[in-house]
């Protein structure tokens, strides 16, 4: 697994604090991250694809700095957002997952190839043609995560990205989490989801509160929020 | 449905899109310079004869040329009025043509084939023009059609439940607000996917 590492990292939104002095490295295999909202959980996770850089401090991805080495970090990091709508680009599904691979410079048959896997792993197959706004929220966001995985990033991302869905599709998300070989960050409200990961953050107004394995997080979280 | 493709391997399909735009661009050239009715009158057999090729069902093919259908309604009368009747049957007969030649491109080229054309076409001026970035904002602008279309429903749904029917505030504030949003999360997204490294 990659090492992602936060030092001291602080990012401030119009002077405000939204992360405040955090240090972590982590190194898990499948780690998530809660907290109520404006905790600052989901601009930790953007900073590990550097879509937030940090105003103090310094995030590394296998020892890449995310603020310098944007480029190099995002071609290992992918990353899935909450609503699936706002991540797709191309109108059919087969077009949106090749989208993802454009930049990568692979023959057409190679391309094509990848694309094909990522529809058959995703059971976006029979949808492949299909307008992808007019999927239901479900497969919107199956197609989100094929996009993304078809570029084969060392590292995936999350950021609540069953909020929007309904119980089975969220199921069916968790699902495909769980079968990932790739290390996994996970920003979530849905404590059931991270149950089975290997660490779980708990972020209060900027900083960790609490850092341990699932049960022992989760229950600090709980006491959090009760 | 704009970006969508009518499946089918006719020749009108196999054409490569760089081909089809240059014959687009030349087809629409002439439409618009034709000093008789009866030329045009010629085009829209060949334009009928395309959708016949490509085998796009009729009703699909109408739903294409439909939209420009309404623009014409409100400007035919007003070219009668002050062109007379042979300008306005002149001016709704280029429109329609060229309408229902750009629908044929569409139905059958999918727009990943567009953004290969365009950077094909572009690529002589790689030194001044980033090829890849034009591409992109061809997509994005066929990606927000839908995406403004449902983000507009949800508002007008919105309006109704407060029973602010007639308010164009209640219309155009959440409308531009969100549309601001989606376009901030669209481009966060894009930036996730590497796309302006």
């Amino acid at each position: 697994m990659s090492e992602i590492v936060f030092e001291r990292v602080t990012h401030r939104f119009d002077a405000e604090p939204v992360v405040h002095d955090v240090s972590l490295v982590l190194t898990e295999h499948r780690i998530g991250i809660v907290g109520a909202n404006g905790s600052g959980k989901s601009t930790l996770a953007r900073m590990i694809n550097g879509l937030v850089t940090p105003t103090a401090g310094r995030v590394t991805v296998a020892g890449l700095d995310v603020a310098r080495q944007g480029r190099e970090v995002r071609r290992r990091v992918g990353f899935v957002f909450t609503n699936a709508d706002n991540q797709i680009v191309m109108p059919t599904v087969r077009e949106d997952i090749a989208f993802t691979l454009r930049r990568h410079r692979l023959s057409a048959a190679d391309a094509a190839a990848r694309v094909d896997r990522a529809l058959v792993r995703f059971g976006l197959t029979e949808l492949a043609d299909r307008p992808a706004h007019r999927l239901s929220g479900g497969q919107k966001q199956l197609l989100a995560l094929a996009a993304v995985l078809v570029a084969e990033p060392a590292i995936v991302v999350a950021d609540e990205p069953t909020t929007l869905l309904d119980a089975r599709n969220a199921r069916r998300i968790a699902e495909h989490f769980a079968e990932l070989d790739q290390q996994l960050v996970v920003v979530s409200h849905q404590l059931e989801l991270l149950e089975s990961f290997d660490r779980v953050i708990v972020m209060e107004s900027g900083r960790v509160v609490a850092d341990d394995e699932p049960r022992a997080a989760l229950a600090a979280y709980r006491s959090l929020v009760e | 449905m704009i970006g969508i493709v009518h499946p089918g391997n006719s020749i009108v399909h196999r054409t490569p899109a760089l081909a089809k735009l240059g014959l687009l661009a030349a087809s629409v050239t002439v439409i618009a310079l034709v000093p008789s009715l009866a030329w045009l009158g010629a085009a829209a057999v060949v334009v009928a004869s395309l959708f016949a090729v490509a085998r796009i069902p009729i009703a699909i093919a109408w739903r294409q040329v439909v939209p420009i259908l309404w623009l014409l309604a409100f400007a035919v009368p007003v070219q009668v009025l002050f062109g007379g009747w042979e300008a306005a049957a002149f001016m709704a007969l280029r429109l329609v043509l060229a309408v229902a030649l750009a629908a044929v491109y569409t139905l059958t080229t999918p727009v990943s084939a567009t953004l290969d054309a365009v950077t094909t076409l572009l690529h002589p001026f790689r030194r001044w023009i980033d090829a890849d970035r034009v591409g992109l904002a061809l997509a994005l602008t066929i990606r927000c059609v839908p995406l403004l279309a449902e983000l507009v429903r949800e508002v007008l749904e919105a309006r109704r439940a407060r029973g602010a029917e007639g308010s164009l505030l209640a219309l155009a504030v959440p409308v531009i607000v969100r549309a601001l949003r989606t376009a901030e999360h669209l481009g966060e997204a894009l930036a996730a996917r590497g796309v302006d490294d």
